[in-house]
């Protein structure tokens, strides 16, 4: 086999562009600039560890089924380490939101990483969302019988119904938890990629 | 080749200044750690709300009279599902967007029809019942004028049922076989045979309590309980839970548009807020990219407050 044709394999040509992008020391980077020494930081991984006790915890209540909780006093607590850790998720979340806001953390070609940010967090949402009208009890009857009217008024009840209890089950254990995930992962893998954004120059607000 | 100008609220100056020690890995450990404690320190103290869901055994024992007004209300045609429109008929037009009708583009996607799937086809599969197979002989070989005069008499009669000797009482003058019909769907679903009824109409194993769902969502009792849990829209019910716990706060945005006109009163506030929400996400999204928006950062100084040491510095 030819230099060349190696040098022409998908694979090859993935590995290097990603080496190139991603060199193992910004990946597990041991530096960082000196502008990262605010408190606002803490709740970007915040988040990330939040989200690993929700899936964590999420995997415990799947290994016994939707309505273990009910009846197990295990499992109740099991469900609510499960909520407790979604409100540490979001409440981070937003925080670390309004904090990349206000440092506007789009800049230096940083825009897909603000994306990828956004759209986690409109994920997360319906992530959140799907969880409440799964718990099989009054809340998930009381909250998917009134929300069925805002996505019937789309017209998208007719392809997500809210009051089908095994479809919203599937998009909250199944298909949001990997879009949450795939979504996280990306942008991590930017950030990392693109560095932490620098602080605006010095009074640059003024000057322009 | 001219430099493009540098531009404040889109291009990063280079960092040029100093580096400091960044354990990544430790900092990830830690951070789960004090997470999964608080959670489990939450979790301990606070718990989790869990008020058992309702079912139509339920209702029907604890408001009969609610229970039986609500199946005449499907019969006819008054209930909020009876009326809904699309996806589950074509009752009406429902919501609309300006001109634009939404909420019909996808037609009928999960038919209900709430006289044979909340009334006669339950009512149907309720076994030895010679009386009630007699009842339901009768208004399926009556034409439909003559059910709808029969449904006319009773719906007359409806804000005066009364519960007597565990039977709905209703002073009619020419209902046919209605009042029986509402007496045995309510006998029927007192039993809790009902409940087996509405989520079995798609064979053994079922996940999709729509039916089930609707039906209760029409009656008074669901609300009433709702509006002593504080999760009714004027409550700002849709980020509530039951208790006293967060719920979903972070829909605090959505749920304030229902609170304050023209939101309050139009009759198409679902697809008005829905509207704002879809204008103010994608302008969260795309705000990188919206001149004047994406200025706000800049102007305001409060970065300033969050790298205080470096412009110390």
């Amino acid at each position: 086999m030819s230099t060349t044709e190696i040098d022409r394999q998908w694979t090859t040509r993935l590995r290097r562009r990603a080496a190139g992008k991603l060199p193992p020391e910004k990946l597990l980077p041991d530096t960082q600039p000196a502008y990262v020494s605010s408190w606002i930081y803490v709740f970007g991984v915040t988040t990330l560890a939040a989200l690993v006790v929700v899936i964590v915890s999420g995997c415990i209540l799947a290994l016994e089924g939707p309505q273990w909780w009910h009846s197990s006093n295990i499992g109740h607590f099991v469900n609510s380490t499960h909520l407790w850790s979604v409100e540490i998720f979001f409440f981070a979340m937003i925080v670390h939101l309004w904090g990349k806001f206000f440092m506007g953390a789009w800049r230096g070609g940083r825009t897909l990483t603000w994306m990828t940010g956004c759209v986690t967090f409109f994920a997360s949402i319906l992530a959140g969302f799907t969880g409440y009208v799964s718990q099989t009890n009054f809340d998930s009857q009381w909250i998917s019988t009134q929300s069925k009217d805002g996505i019937n008024a789309t017209g998208g009840g007719s392809f997500f119904n809210v009051l089908n209890l095994g479809q919203m089950l599937m998009w909250h254990i199944v298909i949001l938890p990997i879009a949450a995930i795939a979504l996280t992962g990306m942008h991590v893998l930017l950030v990392r990629i693109k560095g932490v954004v620098p602080p605006f120059e010095k009074d640059t607000e003024i000057a322009r | 080749m001219s430099k493009k100008a540098f531009r404040p609220d889109v291009d990063a100056p280079e960092w040029r200044g100093g580096y400091s020690p960044y354990d990544i890995i430790k900092e990830g450990t830690i951070a789960i750690v004090i997470v999964g404690l608080l959670t489990i320190l939450l979790a301990t103290f606070f718990g989790s709300p869990d008020e058992r869901a309702i079912t139509m055994k339920i209702w029907s024992n604890a408001d009969p009279i609610d229970f039986a007004q609500t199946a005449i209300s499907e019969m006819n045609g008054s209930s909020t599902t009876a009326g809904y429109g699309a996806p589950y008929n074509t009752a009406s037009d429902g919501v609309q967007l300006g001109p634009l009708k939404i909420a019909k583009f996808m037609g009928v996607t999960i038919p209900i029809n709430t006289v044979k799937d909340f009334i006669i086809n339950p009512l149907k599969s309720w076994p030895n019942q010679p009386a009630l197979n007699q009842d339901l002989a009768t208004w399926s070989s009556a034409s439909s004028s003559t059910q709808s005069g029969w449904v006319a008499d009773y719906t007359k009669a409806a804000p005066n049922l009364k519960f007597v000797n565990g039977h709905i009482v209703a002073q009619t003058t020419n209902a046919g076989p209605v009042p029986a019909l509402i007496d045995d769907l309510t006998q029927m679903a007192q039993s809790g045979a009902l409940d087996q009824a509405l989520v079995t109409g798609n064979g053994f194993y079922t996940t999709n309590y729509t039916k089930p769902l609707m039906f209760l969502a029409d009656s008074g009792y669901l609300a009433n309980l709702a509006d002593k849990q504080h999760l009714t829209g004027s409550q700002w019910g849709m980020m509530n839970e039951t208790g006293q716990y967060p719920g979903q706060a972070w829909l605090w945005l959505y749920t304030f548009w229902y609170q304050i006109p023209p939101f309050t009163t139009s009759s198409n506030a679902d697809i008005l807020v829905f509207a704002v929400m879809a204008v103010l996400s994608m302008a969260l999204l795309f705000l990188p990219l919206i001149p004047g928006l994406r200025s706000i950062p800049r102007k305001s100084r409060v970065y300033r407050l969050i790298w205080r040491e470096h412009y110390q510095g």
